[in-house]
């Protein structure tokens, strides 16, 4: 099963929902890994949406999983890349074609989604009209407060910064721009002194 | 020793204002320009907001708001534009009949609950008739701020566009006008799928208008925060009604041709209000118990409260049947 419900946390953290099928002329779909889930279950729902669907998908570890199904939709456009940042370029192309009516739906990882999420912002749509399902990986995209590096899919509290090696505490403190979770030193005090890391939400 | 609570009175603080022109805009629409009475400045607004002005109509007080269709940096004069109403309650009549240049009268600070959402890429600006006054506001306001509007604005006839010559020959790239008489009309849907993303859309106008808008929005995948209207209903008269007053411990009849909030107003009980016309919530009252059934005409209340007969907008509801108390 590739959904899981995270538990209630400050409001900063994002909350995600279940993708609807919605009213409008154009429908971009962008998921990564166990989020392709998501489009199918939506698909079933409103086959007809597909018509007017471009899905952008990353497959990441689920290799060649979902391909097949998502083609079987019959999107009127279908993407499949190796990463997100080999998908932005054209993420960037559709929302400066696009116009009001586009439905814009994200499913799969927190990073994924946060990033797709921050890009749609960028080009005007408001966060209360996208949509996200969270599907697969609840590994997070963790920015260090101190050298402001990204680390991605971070599995474990706490862990070290992938770019200036301090020891960092996984907070719930969010950033929708960035689509970064906060990483602040926890052995500042006392340097040396770290908890043995533990897996997010084991 | 405990000082008791100052209570705020009802409606929002008030202005006195002297009539400082009269000017016919068409055969329909008149507009009124107020200065200060004590030669200060008047606060700057806000593109879409509206005043309440204090009518002393032969010893009835009417209260009728207007949207401000002066700059909104403009602290010297604020105007608005009143269009005639032959079967309406009387108010607009009586500012085109009864109110002149040096006439001294009160209207209230402005509230605004048709702002511009200035995180919009583009405003979209959709007028019929009479509703035309905000957008001349919020106009002026967006274009000292560089922002990106368009105006399709609806009117019977050349004749009786207020404004449409002005606000086109100003901004012939930005204003679109359509002629009823001639047959046109703004192509919505088109209209409505053109537009860059991060589009805000608003309207002002006749009811039907409204609602088409609105329907046509969301049949258009467009999401309801970037969907904003404004529309006074004015309160309707009815069959005359006993009301009881629980807190003030009397009974009151609320007449044919007033609205029960006018009716609370006349017996000299403070209840709030601010918009009058169904729109911002702040009258809302309880209902303690009723007999009946509730003629409900705001746009405030959720559709299962207004079934649950538990509240009631006295500015423009009113009540048919045997008893009803509220929390007054």
């Amino acid at each position: 099963m590739s959904k899981f419900q995270f538990p209630e946390s400050i409001m900063s953290r994002p909350v995600y929902g279940t993708l609807e099928p919605r009213l409008g002329h154009a429908h971009l779909f962008v998921a990564d890994a166990e989020g392709a889930e998501a489009i199918l279950d939506l698909a079933k729902k409103d086959p007809g949406l597909m018509s007017s669907a471009h899905i952008i998908f990353i497959p990441r570890a689920t290799g060649e999983t979902y391909v097949e199904q998502l083609k079987a939709l019959r999107p009127a456009q279908f993407y499949s890349g190796p990463s997100y940042e080999a998908a932005l370029p054209r993420l960037r192309r559709v929302f400066s074609d696009a116009s009001m009516g586009l439905q814009v739906y994200l499913s799969g990882t927190e990073g994924l989604m946060g990033q797709a999420q921050s890009e749609a912002m960028q080009a005007g749509i408001a966060p209360a009209a996208i949509q996200t399902e969270h599907r697969g990986s609840v590994a997070r995209r963790m920015q260090c407060v101190h050298c402001k590096g990204i680390t991605e899919d971070v599995m474990t509290d706490p862990f070290v910064c992938s770019h200036c090696g301090l020891n960092l505490f996984v907070r719930d403190h969010y950033s929708r721009r960035l689509a970064a979770y906060q990483g602040v030193c926890i052995d500042a005090e006392d340097p040396g002194n770290v908890p043995d890391p533990v897996e997010l939400y084991s | 020793m405990s000082a008791s609570p100052t209570k705020a009175k009802a409606g929002a603080e008030k202005i006195s204002v002297v009539v400082s022109a009269k000017v016919p805009v068409n055969d329909l629409v008149t507009r009124f320009e107020f200065k200060r009475q004590d030669g200060g400045p008047f606060p700057t607004f806000s593109g879409g907001a509206h005043t309440v002005v204090e009518m002393n109509d032969a010893g009835r007080t009417r209260l009728n708001p207007y949207s401000l269709m002066s700059d909104p940096e403009d602290t010297e004069t604020y105007a608005i534009s009143v269009r005639r109403d032959d079967e309406g309650r009387g108010g607009s009549l009586f500012m085109h009949n009864f109110v002149n240049v040096g006439d001294q009268m009160n209207i209230t600070y402005p509230v605004n609950l048709f702002n511009l959402d200035l995180r919009a890429r583009k405003h979209l600006f959709l007028a019929g008739g009479i509703g035309i006054t905000p957008f001349v506001a919020m106009s002026k306001q967006l274009d000292r701020i560089g922002g990106n509007w368009e105006l399709h604005y609806g009117v019977r006839s050349a004749a009786l566009g207020s404004y449409a010559e002005e606000l086109s020959t100003k901004n012939p790239n930005k204003v679109h006008v359509y002629e009823d008489d001639k047959g046109e009309a703004i192509a919505l849907e088109a209209l409505l799928n053109g537009q860059p993303l991060g589009t805000h859309v608003y309207v002002c106008g006749p009811k039907g208008m409204i609602d088409w808008v609105r329907q046509t929005a969301k049949q258009a995948g467009w999401p309801d925060d970037n969907v904003h209207f404004e529309e006074f209903a004015a309160p309707q008269p009815g069959e005359p009604f006993e009301v009881r007053l629980c807190k003030s411990d009397r009974t009151i009849t609320v007449g044919e041709h007033e609205s029960l909030l006018e009716a609370l107003e006349r017996e000299g009980v403070d209840a709030p209000y601010l918009c009058r016309g169904g729109a911002c919530g702040q009258c809302e009252t309880d209902v303690i118990r009723h007999d009946g059934a509730f003629v409900h005409r705001d746009h405030w209340l959720e559709d299962e409260v207004k079934a649950s007969g538990k509240k009631i907008m006295p500015c423009v509801s009113r009540f048919v049947g045997a008893s009803l108390e509220i929390d007054r």
